[in-house]
């Protein structure tokens, strides 16, 4: 049976030198989030471009991912998080096609790296951190604050909301990076079934079918978990600057 | 014991831990689903919290798979 975490190996495409024993290469992580970046910018731009009145379909998937962002923030964040809207933007473009070139067989999923969700997650975080002191100063500390509790219970509600803040990037980072890898594994543990049937023989041929269009069905599963788990990291994103732009509960 | 062996029953037992959030996931779901039922206008606005309500549940979920997959293939 194939080995199902061979997929998310890290592989040196072109080792470009070392600095301080670190060794410095393009690897296939970096040749598909270039692909991902190369991906969306061709789908902006190209659907940009004409800007008929009347739009094709180009313009019109542009138009579409614009507006459901853009309302995504609106409803979340209010008006006042239109500001961060190019930041929501990107993340969610980038983990949506992330996600979806990933399903695509025999490349490499970027979302499976909790690096890389670790790394968007913090982003978002220090956002928050460093807008809310900047916006309220020490105001911002009454997000640790909730109106209307008993003074005798205050101070234990003040360390779970502080803990639940601080494991936020956590949360917010393990949810994509899980969610991903465990729906390749699961393709992969299945797909590795098809042969294991078929080796039987003639009868097996048949009866590897089964599992076969099992595979078929889990894959479009996952076309459906790649833009929720995107959609969710946008929502998620939204919630956490909307802390930063009205702390008070 | 074997520690091989305590390794995948642990492995296993970590993954006890998601039918907890399917509980979640479904009673989220179905109280929507109910709720959207007697008061379809409303629903729409309400896809938002239902998806938040969602991730927050299944990350819990979500949590028990790793530790039932760090033990099977990190340490």
């Amino acid at each position: 049976m194939a080995d199902p975490i061979s997929q998310f190996q890290i592989k040196n495409l072109v080792t470009l030198g070392q600095i301080g024993g670190h060794e410095i290469a393009i690897t296939n992580s970096t040749l598909f989030m270039g692909l991902t970046v190369a991906g969306i910018a061709a789908l902006l731009i190209g659907g940009s471009a004409r800007r008929a009145v009347v739009p094709g379909r180009l313009q019109s998937i542009v138009e579409l991912s614009y507006e459901f962002v853009a309302n995504t923030v609106q409803s979340t964040a209010g008006s006042a998080g239109m500001k961060f809207f190019p930041l929501v933007f990107s993340l969610f473009m980038f983990i949506l096609f992330a996600n979806m070139i990933g399903i695509i067989p025999n490349t490499f999923t970027v979302t499976s790296h909790l690096i890389v969700t670790f790394a968007m997650a913090m982003l978002v975080f220090l956002t928050v951190v460093g807008y809310g002191f900047y916006k309220h100063g020490l105001g911002f500390l009454r997000l640790f604050v909730p109106g209307g509790v008993p003074l005798y219970i205050l101070p234990l509600i003040v360390v779970i909301e502080v803990l639940s803040f601080l494991s936020r990037p956590i949360s917010h980072s393990v949810r994509l990076f899980a969610n991903i890898l465990a729906g390749h594994i699961t393709l992969k543990v299945l797909a590795s079934f098809v042969p294991m049937v078929a080796g039987i023989g003639v009868v097996g041929w048949f009866g590897a079918v089964a599992p076969l269009s099992l595979v078929v069905a889990i894959t479009a599963l996952e076309v459906l978990v790649a833009f929720l788990q995107a959609y969710v990291f946008a929502i998620l994103t939204c919630i956490y600057l909307n802390d930063a732009i009205h702390p008070g509960h | 014991m074997d520690p091989v062996a305590a390794k995948y029953i642990g492995a296993g037992i970590a993954c006890i831990g998601m039918a907890g959030a399917a509980i979640g996931v479904g009673q989220i779901f179905s109280n929507f689903l109910s709720g959207a039922l007697r008061n379809p206008s409303a629903a729409q606005g309400q896809f938002g919290n239902l998806i938040f309500g969602f991730a927050v549940t299944e990350a819990l979920g979500i949590f028990s798979l790793l530790v039932a997959l760090l033990l099977l293939f990190a340490l």
